[in-house]
Formats: structure tokens, sequence, C-alpha cells
């Protein structure tokens, strides 16, 4: 009862914020609607976690579901929903877009309702319509600016991203082809199902499906090869919309690629699904570290770490095993909280020097003490260094990998992250110990809007670091043995 | 299932519209002007509607008549229409920069069909049905998939690359209706009016395409890169 209170309340706060500002349009009442939805989602998502130990519930004739996995990805997401709608109140008044906002926040709702509503899914096929929705609004999000390259990234975004979630439509279609054998022509493709009809389908179909839907979800998570999209839309759009793309949308496509590794886990067609999750995640870590090495863009850089984290979290669900679920979902939280921090920065850092080059950004320490210093412990934060909660997922991905017959990319992915430790800092030493005198001083102070949720995400960063609770291993525990 | 026992009549009917289908994306593969790629996937759309309509008929599956009906209206119809719209708005006739010639497209797409052919064959005769429709309908969907990303990568007109997208759509459509006419109703309809959306949401794109980056060929779009 409780939590399908919950899960109303989930969907309804952002459903209703959009129908109002529609209707009435004022740009500052579309703000407090879009905040005061985000702020009801965040609150309703907080005690899910706990609520879903009990193991999966099912709502509203099989279409609903709140099992660990999707509890903590909506958890997730919402956090993110919430911190970047207080950070859209700051950003967005800079804009000069008085006229748009409330089409804006509307939009911005409706982006924030389907990456909450996907996760929820119980339908395979619900599922695939939910993340094509993400895309379709987050486009217009991505085009909001208007400027030509804001045009091209959106353009460049839905067109490989459509190819892609085509590939997995026709993975979905083949794994419900597979389950007719098992359970009749007509049934209803929840993951349970398909999971129970798994042990009796065909090997050589399944590792085909699987396949294709790792690839097509595979490019909306952002994994190299199929990241193109990913840099363009992540930068050009505005600072809120990066923020949700990178620290939300990911992760909700990243649970359809565990719901179908869980799936393909249960036919036992050998270990080539799992090498396939564990390559991807490496080429995703080799791509970001060649990128973000000679990154000039400052919110690219901020891009090209998601390939990155991507990367992480493909190979601790590839390693599979408790450490390597619970080191992944760990990062996933982690990794929400500190890409939202580094965007809300490197946002806040573009409008204040007007440009979206790292070598147009100088002293950055001197000219802003406070936010300087947030900014600079949320990326060294983001490059895994302790006392944060990436260090700590990070290392238990690590450990899980050595673990398994890949160690080799355990090894691999230890290298990477140094290189890219090195790489990402480095441009953080230009921009706060390099001063250069032909650089323009910044034009704009950063609004305490913009400030606050970058401590909401710091500190929960540095508790998560410090101190994993007992009863979170335990939860993570339970999501790995409902995957294995 | 339906496609393993069909009576002879059935599995030709349903062999020839899907051979057909893929004859039409040869089509838009080997031409050059977007109005010929327009017609030809207004076409297949209504091949893939009669099929809807057969299967419905031969496998007792009366839903699909209405899936039949939606599909000629908003793929046949409504669909092509759309795009029309944006090609008149447009003023661009044909592709202007080929980056294969269509005969080089169409050698490999027909190597295509062939590589889907083999994999259709492996998977089918892993499930001991080698030799039904099923077969072709695998290669059907799969070869449709391979043309439609040949189309994706060699054209650079905003509207070749929709029309791409949706002849990747349709091979997965036409595939489906034969290998699993029993899918759920609601997903399909959804699907379809998903597929309405994109469209719609491709229109706005390709106006702001216009007015901001002055040309729709994405040869042009070469802003963002490393």
């Amino acid at each position: 009862m409780l939590v399908s209170a919950l899960l109303l309340a989930i969907v309804l706060a952002p459903a209703v914020a959009i129908a109002l500002m529609l209707v009435v349009r004022r740009p500052r009442l579309a703000e407090g609607l879009n905040l005061a939805a985000a702020t009801i989602a965040f609150l309703a998502a907080l005690p899910l976690p706990s609520l879903s130990m009990g193991g999966p519930r099912i709502y509203w004739s099989d279409y609903v579901i709140l099992d660990g996995l999707g509890a903590w990805v909506i958890l997730c997401s919402a956090i993110v929903y919430f911190l970047a709608s207080i950070h859209a109140v700051g950003y967005m008044r800079l804009l000069d877009e008085e006229a748009r906002l409330p089409r804006f926040y509307a939009l911005f709702a409706g982006f924030g309702l389907t990456i909450l509503i996907a996760p929820m899914m119980n339908s395979a096929g619900l599922y695939w319509i939910a993340i094509e929705l993400t895309t379709l609004v987050s486009t217009f999000l991505v085009a909001f600016e208007r400027t030509a390259e804001s045009i091209e990234a959106a353009w460049k975004y839905i067109i490989i991203v459509s190819a892609g979630i085509s590939l997995a439509l026709l993975g979905t279609v083949l794994f419900y082809w597979a389950g007719t054998f098992v359970l009749g022509p007509t049934y209803d493709m929840t993951w349970a199902a398909l999971r129970g009809a798994a042990p009796r389908m065909d090997k050589a179909l399944l590792l085909l499906a699987f396949l294709l839907v790792l690839i097509g979800y595979g490019t909306k998570v952002g994994l190299a090869p199929m990241h193109t999209w990913l840099p363009d839309a992540h930068s050009e759009g505005p600072t809120p919309v990066s923020a949700l793309l990178s620290g939300a949308l990911l992760n909700t496509a990243m649970i359809g690629i565990v719901r179908y590794l869980a799936i393909v886990d249960a036919g036992a067609p050998g270990p080539g699904p799992r090498i396939v999750l564990v390559v991807l995640g490496v080429v995703s870590l080799l791509i970001a570290a060649l990128f973000i090495v000679r990154q000039e863009g400052v919110k690219r850089l901020m891009a090209y770490s998601s390939v990155e984290h991507m990367g992480v979290m493909a190979l601790g669900f590839g390693f599979g095993g408790p450490l390597g679920v619970a080191g992944a979902l760990y990062h996933m939280l982690n990794h929400s909280l500190n890409k939202s921090l580094m965007f809300f920065g490197a946002g806040s850092m573009m409008r204040s020097y007007e440009t979206k080059d790292i070598t147009g950004i100088r002293e950055v320490g001197r000219r802003f003490p406070v936010f300087g210093a947030l900014w600079l412990a949320g990326a060294v934060a983001i490059t895994g260094a302790p006392p944060f909660g990436l260090f700590a997922s990070e290392f238990t991905v690590l450990r899980a990998g050595l673990l398994t017959s890949s160690a080799w990319a355990a090894i691999v992915m230890a290298v990477l992250l140094i290189v890219i430790f090195v790489g990402f800092l480095n441009h953080f030493r230009v921009m706060y110990f390099a001063p250069d005198d032909r650089i323009a001083a910044p034009v704009r102070p950063v609004s305490a809007w913009c400030v606050l949720p970058m401590w909401g995400a710091l500190i929960p960063l540095l508790v998560l670091g410090l101190w994993w609770p007992e009863s979170v291993w335990r939860y993570f525990g339970a999501i790995a043995a409902a995957l294995r | 299932m339906l496609a393993a026992h069909l009576d002879p009549l059935a599995a030709s009917l349903f062999s020839l519209i899907a051979i057909a289908s893929l004859l039409l994306a040869f089509v838009m593969l080997g031409s050059r002007w977007l109005r010929h790629y327009l017609y030809a996937f207004a076409l297949e759309s209504w091949l893939i509607a009669a099929l809807s309509a057969a299967i419905g008929y031969y496998g007792h599956y009366p839903e699909l008549y209405l899936i039949a009906i939606l599909t000629a209206l908003f793929r046949g119809c409504f669909l092509p229409y759309l795009l029309l719209r944006i090609v008149r708005r447009l003023n661009v006739a044909r592709e202007l920069h080929v980056t294969l010639q269509p005969s080089t497209s169409l050698v490999i797409g027909a190597l295509g069909v062939v590589f889907a052919l083999t994999v259709a064959t492996r998977i089918s005769t892993g499930l001991g049905l080698a030799g039904t429709v099923v077969v072709l309908a695998l290669t059907v969907m799969l070869s449709m998939k391979l043309i439609g990303f040949l189309m994706l990568a060699v054209r650079h007109e905003a509207v070749s690359q929709v029309l791409g997208l949706l002849v990747l759509e349709n091979g997965i459509f036409l595939g489906a209706q034969i290998l699993v006419p029993g899918m759920p109703l609601l997903i399909e309809i959804v699907i379809l009016f998903d597929l309405l959306i994109v469209v719609a949401c491709f229109g706005f794109l390709v106006q702001y395409l216009l007015s901001r980056v002055g040309s729709t060929s994405s040869l042009d779009l070469r802003r963002l890169v490393g």
C-alpha cells in the first residue's frame, strides 16, 4: 500500500507539475513547480530501497515492478533530478530566455518523469518504450539554446540513439520469439517470465538477442564505441540537462542491460555475454582516457568522464558476483552525485568566464574561494582518489575483477584509471594554478542556487567514502543474489 | 508456433510479401531521389499492413486486423505525408553528395542479405525450423536492418537519414508479424504511435537545422569534434 502510494507520488508529482506549467506559463511559477515536483519525487524515492528488501513487488496488473535494482536506480535518478532542479533555478536565469522558461521546465520535468518511470517497467517492451521516450524528450532539451552547435548535437543524438535503440527493439522481439517456444504464442513479456523461460530457450538465439540488446542499450548508456553522441549532447545542452543526462539517464539504460544479463545468465550460453560486456567496459575506459588527456572543452571533459564511469559500471556488472554487483551499484550512486557536482561547477564557470574552453578559465581558486574549493574537491573525488565514495566503489570493482577469469581487464582498468587521474587533474591544475594575464577576469559571480546543490552532492560523497553502512552492504547482497 | 505449420498458399503469400518488401528496400538503396525513397517506403508499409491482415486471417488473430488498419493509416499514409511536407519545405530533390555510388551500395546491400541469410539459416536450423517461412522472415528482418544502417552511413540528407531509421523499424515490424504474431497488442500500438512522435520530432529538428545551421546535410555538421 505504502509502496504503491510512493510510486504514484513519484509519477504524479512531475506529471501534475507539467500540466500546471503548460496551463499557467509563468517563468517563476514553472521554476517553483519543477522544484516542488523534484522534491516530492526525491522524498518519495528515499525509502524505496529499504521497502524493496522483501523481494520484488508487482503492481497494476503486472506492468509495474519495484525490486531492489529498480529502487536503487530510481533513488539515484531522483537525487540527480532534485539537485539539478535546484541548480536550474540559478542557471536558467542567466540564459535570458524568460519567455521560454515554462516550456523548458515542462520538458525538464517530463525528462525527469520518463527517467523515473523506466526502471519501474516490468515488461521488456514497455521498458523499451520508456527509454525511447527519454530520447525524444531530451532531444529538445539538448537543442534548447538553439545555437548551431546545440542543434547539431541534438541531431546526432537522436539519429545515433534511435538507430541504436532500434537494435534493442530487434533484440527484444527475438527474446520474445525465443520465449514463445517455451511459453506459447502469447504471454506477458515480464522480466521474470523471460528469466524463467531462459533455461529452455535456444542458446544461439539467446546469444544473438542479447548481443543486439547489449549494443542497443549500450548506445544509450554511452559505452564506447557507441558513445559518439554523448560528448556532444552532454556538452551542448543547458547544464541542468547535462547533469540529468549524465547522472540519471545513463543509469536508467544500464539497468536494462543488467536485467537482460540476468536473463541470459539463466540460459547459460557460456561466458560469452559477460566477456562482451567486460570488453565494452575496457574500450570505454580506453577511449575516455585518450580523449580526457587531450580535451579542450570543459563540459566535454565531464562528458568523457561519464564514458569512463559507465565503463567502470559495465566492468562491475560484467565481472558479476556479489562484489562486482555491489561495486557497480555503489559506483552508480557515487557517480550520480559526483557527476552532477562536476557539471554544476563546469556550467557555472562556463557562464562566469563566458567560454567553453579550459584554456579560457583561469585562477578559479583565487577568484571563487568557496566554490573553487568545492569544485576542486569534486574533481579529486571523480578521479577516484580517497577519501571519497568513488575510491571505495572503484576499488571494490577492481577486487571483484581480480577474482574472476577476466583479471586482465581489472589490471587494464587500474592502469587506465591512473592515466585518467593524471590527465583529468592536469586540466584542473591549469584552471586553478596557471595564471595567464591575457585571460579576462570572470564577468559574473556564481549564484547561491548553483553552489547549494554542490554541497548537497559533496557531503554525501565524503560520508559514503568514509562509512559504508552494514545495511547497504546487505541490500547489495540481496540484489546480487536476485540477479544470479 | 504459426510459421512452422502453414498451408502452402499462406506460406508462399507471406514469402512473396517479405521478398517484395526487401526489394523495395533495395529500390531505396539504389535511387538518389528523395521522392523515390518516400514512395518505396509508403509501398513497403502497405505491404506490411497486408501481411498483418493475412497473418490475422490465417493464424486466427483478429486483433491483427486492427494492427493492419493502423499500419496502413499511420505508416502508409500519415508518415509519408509528414515526410513529403518536410521534403517540399526543403527544396532538396535528391542526394547531392554521394559517398558511395548507388551501384556500389546495391552490391554491399546484396552482401548484407547473404550474411543475413547465413545467420538466419544457422538460427532456424538450431530451432528445427529450416525450410520454413521463418528463415525468410529472419533474413528479411536482419537484412533490412543492415540496409537501413547502410543508408544511414552513406546518405547525408536529413530526410534520407530519417528514412533510413524508418527502414530499420519496418524490418523489425515485418519480421515480428511473422515470427511473433501473438505479441501483446498494447506494445504494437504503442510502438506505432511512438513512430509518429519520432517523425514529428524529426520534423521540428529539420526546421531548426535549416534555420540555424543553414543546411540539412550531415556533411555540414562538423562543429563538434574531439
